[in-house]
């Protein structure tokens, strides 16, 4: 299994890198937070740790640490527009129930 | 699910706690909203594609407020219903709006701030404002799939105290929660990035629709601080349409347009405008009313002429305020164009030309202040790192008291940076004063009568003492966003008493300026004023102690001595009526020594009367 970006998801991430003129990639991650129990990490990466797995697509380094990857594998992230709103979307294939807003969730 | 945004490292928000944050650009003719998404600061558009929100509200009898291009299209229909540019009447009383008689709206005279009359009631510009900004607030909320956690708003920097507090509550009356106002200059200049500079001396050349704006900017340790802003409050790109408009008038033989012949030819006009930034003639085609066809070619070297002196105006402000700064064009490490008018490639080649340097242009002129904005609301969110620098205003004119003899007693010198607190102690008078009236000032002068009075307050129930015994403090705090709060404390008893300062009414850019310039020109004459007036004040202080002992203690002088001092007290006051301060000086020396014996003798006698009925024991113990 891996993590995966679709291709409008690696243009703007980057995008969003070039523009912010320094990070390696971006990190996928999860803690545990919020009304379901796991909450999505998504950030940039300016520094990787030892134990961080790195998966490639379109280009696009995405870095993630072992732990996270046990709740995350598999999840293919997206760029959609929803409205006027815009934002990243996992798609996480290991979700068993998200809360009513699907920022947090159970596995 | 909800829609994530990429954080900095180590900085992902917990479910349901983003710290949404937005820049507004609540500008006279058009106002955006933009945000930092994923790190990149974007202007936010409404369902249409439309990024600029016209800032026109009209009032309806019987719906809400229509805000934007549906209100701007009604404004002919509708002109006294129809708000727009009103911005101008923030923080103004009717006396201040020097433009009331062309205004098509129903001003009415108002305590505080002029009100506007329509068909749903009496307005405010506060209330109006806050229509646009509650417009603005929902598309950031749909945009952003969430509340706004905080919003930073955008001000020209010659607002005064007035104008950006009535900005703060128009805010609060949108349901917003104001992080900080900065200054429009120093937006675009962030959006530029000048911040990341050690230092630079910038300059931001704004024209909008209908308003320039000129300012230079000193960048030192992150902190922006204004040298210096002029401007034109009625010159902006409206101004090139009626030039081309005329012009079309006159070449199309057209005597006297209907009000709809006018308004197609003003957009007509404007589109040529905007073609000629891009090509070298641009084609006038409109048909009229009756039927008459217009169809003429305006040349770029046309437009050249016809608009030539617009332009030199806007540089005859540049000039000012370089002189005011006492900058030359060499000394700036940059200028930056703001403003929709300034795509103008007339404009460009002639800034150019004035400033000896390519001005910064790659970011879109419309869009810039927002998108300062909004980078400035996400770092004070806290969506960044603790490495990036808070940016910080500075006061743009000194702060303080009136003393005694209509005097100015500084406490905050101008461009202090904010937010900043100061304190300095005071005292009474007068023997026994239980009250004391505190006058609050703004400016640079010395005397309370060249400086802008911002408020008064009293603090009452001083424990009666003898004259310069009270310690009064009076601190002075301005917030990160300009506004000043005063507090007056007793400080053996702690009474106390405080006020925001809300000015009635507000200074101009011009009005600014000229204190400023005032100041410097003055300074001289101030400094022979103040020193009069303290020592008027000083001798003044004499004669009341020597009249008071004199009354007690009048049985220790003999008859020769009385006339005596009577006669130096006589000279004294004939020299502070004749205002020579060497000579108020000499004759307060004379007083002085004139009253040394019975100074002396009064002490003797209050020594011996605290000294009857006690012991050498009890007095040594």
């Amino acid at each position: 299994m891996a993590i995966t970006l679709t291709e409008k998801a690696a243009d703007r991430v980057g995008k969003f890198l070039a523009q912010r003129g320094k990070g390696v990639g971006l990190r996928l991650g999860v803690k545990t937070s919020g009304c379901s129990g796991m909450a999505y990490v998504l950030e940039f990466v300016d520094s990787t740790e030892p134990e961080d797995l790195t998966f490639e697509s379109f280009g696009v380094k995405v870095i993630v640490d072992p732990k996270s990857l046990t709740f995350i594998d598999g999840t293919e992230l997206d760029f959609v527009r929803e409205g006027l709103n815009e934002g990243f979307k996992f798609n996480n294939p290991n979700v068993k129930d998200a809360c009513g807003c699907g920022e947090s969730f159970n596995v | 699910m909800a829609l994530l945004q990429i954080s900095e490292p180590g900085l992902s928000t917990a479910p349901h706690q983003h710290r949404l944050a937005a820049g507004i650009d609540l500008g006279t003719t058009h106002s955006l909203v933009a945000t930092v998404r994923s790190g990149e600061p974007q202007v936010l558009e409404d369902e249409l594609g439309h990024a600029l929100l016209p800032s026109a509200v009209r009032y309806c009898s019987d719906e809400a407020p229509h805000v934007g291009y549906s209100a701007l299209n009604m404004q002919d229909k509708d002109p006294t219903n129809t708000i727009v540019s009103v911005k101008r009447l923030m923080g103004r009383v009717l006396a201040d709006v020097n433009e009331a008689a062309e205004l098509p709206y129903a001003l009415l005279d108002a305590p505080g701030m002029v009100r506007l009359a329509t068909v749903s009631g009496d307005k405010s510009p506060v209330e109006v404002s806050a229509e646009i900004l509650k417009a603005l607030r929902e598309r950031a909320e749909k945009s952003m799939g969430g509340e706004l956690t905080g919003v930073v708003i955008t001000v020209p920097a010659y607002f005064d105290d007035a104008q950006r507090q009535a900005t703060k509550d128009a805010a609060k009356l949108a349901g917003l929660h104001v992080l900080r106002l900065i200054n429009e200059p120093t937006a675009a200049a962030i959006a530029y990035g000048l911040d990341q500079a050690a230092e630079g001396t910038f300059a931001v050349y704004d024209l909008g629709g209908g308003t320039f704006d000129f300012s230079l900017l000193k960048l030192s340790r992150g902190v922006f601080e204004v040298l210096a802003t002029s401007g034109n409050g009625h010159l902006g790109g409206d101004d090139f349409d009626q030039r081309v408009y005329g012009w079309i008038l006159q070449h199309a033989n057209i005597a006297a347009p209907t009000a709809g012949d006018m308004r197609t030819l003003l957009v007509a006009a404007r589109r040529a405008k905007e073609l000629l930034s891009k090509q070298d003639s641009a084609p006038i085609q409109a048909v009229l009313s009756d039927g008459t066809a217009v169809d003429l070619t305006l040349e770029y070297s046309t437009f050249d002429t016809l608009t030539a002196d617009l332009l030199q105006k806007t540089l005859i402000s540049c000039r000012k305020a370089l002189k005011d700064a006492a900058l030359a064009v060499e000394d700036l490490n940059g200028v930056v164009l703001v403003g929709g008018a300034t795509r103008m490639r007339t404009l460009r080649r002639e800034v150019t030309q004035f400033f000896g340097r390519q001005p910064l242009t790659n970011l879109d002129p419309d869009k810039v202040v927002a998108l300062g904005a909004s980078i400035q609301a996400n770092i004070l969110a806290g969506n960044r790192g603790a490495d990036d620098l808070l940016l910080l205003d500075v006061t743009p004119l000194s702060l303080g008291i009136e003393t005694m003899g209509g005097l100015t007693e500084k406490i905050i010198p101008r461009n202090t940076t904010l937010p900043v607190t100061r304190a300095q102690d005071f005292t009474t008078f007068k023997d026994g004063q239980t009250a004391m009236s505190i006058h609050v000032l703004q400016g640079e002068r010395e005397l309370v009568g060249d400086c802008r009075s911002l408020g008064r307050f009293e603090l009452r129930g001083i424990p009666p003492m003898v004259a310069g015994a009270a310690r009064i403090r009076i601190t002075f705090q301005v917030d990160a966003d300009g506004l000043l709060s005063v507090t007056a404390r007793e400080q053996s008893t702690g009474v106390e008493t405080q006020i925001v300062v809300k000015p009635s009414y507000g200074l101009g850019d011009d009005e600014i300026a000229r204190m400023l310039q005032e100041s410097y020109q003055l300074a001289e004459a101030d400094k022979h004023a103040r020193m009069l007036q303290e020592a008027i004040t000083e001798a003044r202080r004499l004669l009341e102690s020597v009249k008071a002992a004199m009354d007690t203690d009048a049985d220790l002088l003999d008859d020769a001595e009385q006339v005596e001092i009577n006669a130096f007290m006589q000279h004294l006051f004939n020299a502070m009526a004749a205002g020579g301060t060497d000579d108020i000086k000499k004759h307060m020396d004379a007083l002085n020594n004139g009253t040394r014996d019975f100074a002396s003798r009064r002490m003797n006698r209050s020594i011996s009367q605290a000294l009857t009925g006690q012991t050498v024991d009890s007095i040594a113990a």
